[in-house]
């Protein structure tokens, strides 16, 4: 497979995931931020934390407020990772690989291209129009998948497009663990209360994780829910069990099912047994947000391996 | 449920292809006309609309040159399709089967031996200077002898009733695509009509491609790939159509590059040689060491790689010379040349701007005439005399009496017209027709093509890039 197509074939999975994952953040908050007392602050900064664009939005804006929040990651032509943005980037991606997909998912693609053009253009949502767009975009993606599962060779560009989505969807999980992890952990006064085990709750709903908790812990205790959210090996959002699946891709990709070939395949398992051989009061003596912060940081430097390894190969002939 | 009103339907001037000059319908239509008086305008209406909505997520999306950037339009298809009969299309055939086997054998020719040029059936002046005449070409023979593979050439019919040949587009002819989807599409607007009429399919247009791609080169299991200039082309659609229906690599020319006078494509597990290119780039720019120094398209040394036959380029570098439209004036000469026989299709009178007579006979009829820039297309660099005011008219006296070899004239041919929806009712709009031929071992013509249609009323420009839009193409089996 050509380096360029599997590059665009890896960003173009990430985008969606991206855009998914921000619309369940948003959906949950918005649905959260109901039944809180309001403070601005305290509910919508951290969304916009987890995402790393703060310091664009400082910019943008000089106070924190839902519209500006949801407009800034929904909307916004200026953040490069705003939902449209992704929503635009992923489809852009897809037309330049035509010929690597197939034509239910790039009709699937283009279908919510006409989703986020139609409604960006829309001024002055109501919020019953916000969830309905939230919903689409979730259904949509989650749909894409589907599809691109379904009627997919598992060929290269399958397994890029897989690594791409796995790579993000890790990133993802540990970036919003770690920013509410910290802000549920802070308001000890609450703890046990019911406003503490909602905000809990909507942690776990906002990556999809809450059915799967409550069926294995039952309880809601914050560091069964760290555990589950890191170290699980069968819930799909976890961060191990990504690590695990992109482990799979790598070795398939690289033609090897043993030891490493390339920096990409080595960095990745280092990290999956990192975690492999950890439990969560490891983790939770080292620091929360130190230990995902360095998680964050080890999938960007296997992110630039896998750039490294495979997208940018120096020519030479085999 | 308000029907349509056809008794306002006016043919006037014009050949129909719908309605005879009695406002009789044509045999080939009939069918077709039973069922569009069976329904509604709002029905017509919303079939209509469904297929700007396919077309939409299809992705059929094109950019148009010197717009906005990031806007994307759609080819308009209009769902009233134009029906061909049988013996029609025979004759289409024989015409483009004939033309396209002369052109070949004149290329090769002008490029090797020169005997059209020493006997003077064409000048030589003529050839040498034409931009697209390639002087390194010369004494190359590309495999099997083939220069123009894929044909896309411009016909119209004139209020005689008669076909011409307007323009040959032996280059990069584009629009193939929107013959194929165009097909799908209305396949799903009148199911029922396409098993009662007997209509000739069209699918296998990109095995035949392939096909005729893999016979290029002795390679076994050949690579075969797709080269675009990139998403930002107005054609990239049907760049990535192809390579997808074909089931070939998709490359722009940075993921080329050439070692040892070989074509490789980089891959994520290294090198792999590349053995036939069908290409979308312009000749201009496919090497910058050897053509456009600035192209950013193209891949170095691959230009030479072709000469020493170690990649086949589909079409060959170098046919552009016919498509120059002073060549095209000699065209009939140029058959009888090589095959002995008369043309079958005819050409478009043309008067050719660099020949004192023609060029006095142009200035003093310019306000009759079509006058077109020898190198340009697309509908662009042309003056459409009895549409056109007196200081457009003069200003292109000027440029014919500056550089006549760079015009040429034609009389203006009345395109006939096939009835097309308007927001109330049918009108009957200009159209041309564009099929498409295959030269691999032999010549083969689909039956099909690309009906391209004028929209606006009136208007005889039926150039995508300016407000042209499409219509299906029904070639009958009887």
């Amino acid at each position: 497979m050509l380096g360029r197509v599997a590059n665009t074939i890896y960003w173009m999975n990430r985008y969606l995931e991206r855009a998914e994952n921000y619309a369940r953040f948003m959906d949950v908050n918005f649905n959260l931020s109901l039944e809180l007392p309001s403070n601005k602050e305290q509910q919508w900064k951290p969304l916009v934390a987890i995402t790393g664009d703060w310091p664009l939005y400082e910019q943008l804006h000089n106070e924190v407020e839902k519209q500006k929040v949801i407009y800034f990651m929904a909307f916004e032509e200026q953040n490069p990772n705003s939902i449209y943005n992704c929503i635009i980037n992923a489809r852009e991606n897809a037309r330049a690989i035509r010929p690597e997909i197939t034509k239910e998912v790039w009709e699937q693609i283009n279908a919510l291209y006409y989703l986020v053009k139609a409604d960006s253009v829309k001024k002055g949502h109501d919020d019953k129009d916000l969830r309905q767009f939230f919903n689409a975009i979730k259904n949509g993606c989650q749909l894409l998948y589907g599809m691109y599962d379904a009627t997919m060779s598992r060929n290269d560009g399958w397994n890029f497009g897989k690594l791409g989505q796995l790579i993000e969807r890790a990133d993802k999980t540990s970036r919003v663990l770690d920013v509410k992890y910290h802000l549920l952990l802070g308001s000890v006064k609450l703890v046990g209360s019911s406003l503490d085990l909602i905000q809990w709750a909507a942690l776990l709903k906002s990556v999809s994780a809450y059915d799967m908790y409550r069926k294995k812990y039952g309880k809601l205790k914050s560091s069964s829910i760290a555990e589950f959210l890191i170290l699980d090996t069968e819930f799909p959002r976890s961060i191990l069990t990504c690590l695990m699946r992109s482990e799979q891709c790598i070795a398939r990709l690289s033609g090897n099912s043993f030891g490493y070939r390339n920096t990409a395949q080595k960095r990745l398992g280092a990290l999956r047994s990192q975690l492999e051989y950890t439990d969560i009061d490891n983790i939770i003596e080292t620091g929360m947000h130190e230990y995902l912060d360095d998680i964050q940081l080890k999938l960007n430097d296997i992110s630039t391996a896998i750039y490294e390894a495979f997208f940018s190969i120096e020519p030479h002939v085999k | 449920m308000a029907k349509l009103n056809l008794s306002t339907y006016d043919t006037k001037g014009f050949y129909d292809e719908m309605f005879d000059e009695n406002n009789m319908v044509r045999p080939n239509y009939k069918l077709f006309l039973d069922r569009l008086q069976k329904m509604s305008v709002s029905k017509l209406n919303a079939l209509q609309h469904s297929t700007d909505r396919a077309q939409l997520s299809l992705g059929m999306t094109f950019n148009v040159y010197n717009d906005n950037q990031g806007v994307e339009r759609i080819l308009h298809l209009d769902i009233i399709p134009r029906i061909i009969q049988n013996k029609e299309w025979q004759y289409l055939e024989k015409g483009l089967q004939q033309r396209i086997k002369a052109l070949n054998l004149f290329i090769q020719d002008i490029y090797n031996d020169q005997k059209v040029l020493k006997d003077k059936i064409i000048p030589k002046e003529m050839i040498f200077s034409s931009v697209s005449y390639l002087k390194e070409l010369e004494g190359f023979k590309p495999p099997k002898d083939v220069w123009c593979h894929i044909t896309g050439s411009d016909l119209i019919k004139g209020g005689d009733g008669q076909y011409y040949v307007l323009e040959d587009n032996l280059r990069c002819p584009s629009g193939v695509s929107y013959m194929l989807e165009n097909r799908e599409i209305l396949k799903r607007t009148f199911p029922e009509l396409f098993e009662k009429l007997d209509v000739k399919p069209v699918y296998n247009y990109t095995h035949i491609l392939r096909d005729t791609l893999e016979s290029l080169t002795d390679v076994e299991q050949p690579t075969v790939v797709v080269l675009t200039p990139g998403t930002y082309n107005s054609a990239y659609f049907e760049h990535s159509y192809l390579a997808q229906q074909m089931g070939a690599e998709l490359v722009e020319g940075r993921d080329l590059i050439v070692k040892d006078d070989f074509v490789y494509m980089i891959t994520t597990n290294g090198l792999q040689r590349v053995d036939v290119i069908y290409r979308r780039v312009d000749d201009d720019f496919i090497d910058p060491e050897v053509f456009n120094k600035h192209s950013l398209l193209g891949t170095p040394g691959l230009f030479r790689a072709y000469l020493k036959g170690n990649v086949v380029l589909v079409n060959a570098p170098g046919t552009g010379v016919v498509d120059d439209k002073a060549v095209y004036a000699y065209i009939p000469r140029i058959i009888k040349y090589y095959l002995g026989e008369d043309m079958i299709l005819p050409n478009v009178k043309t008067y050719i701007c660099d020949e004192a007579p023609d060029r006095k006979y142009v200035i003093e009829n310019i306000h009759n005439l079509v006058v077109k820039q020898t190198d340009a297309s697309g509908g662009y660099g042309m003056l459409i005399g009895p549409k056109s005011t007196k200081k457009e008219q003069e200003e292109f006296i000027a440029k014919i009496k500056k550089n006549p070899r760079n015009y040429i004239a034609q009389p203006m041919i009345n395109l006939s017209r096939v009835p097309t929806i308007t927001d109330e009712t049918i009108e009957g709009r200009h159209v041309d027709l564009r099929p498409y031929a295959l030269f691999g071992d032999d010549i083969k013509i689909i039956p099909g093509a690309l009906t391209r249609v004028a929209l606006e009323k009136g208007s005889i420009v039926v150039n995508s890039s300016q407000g042209g839009g499409s219509k299906d193409t029904w070639v009958l089996n009887s």
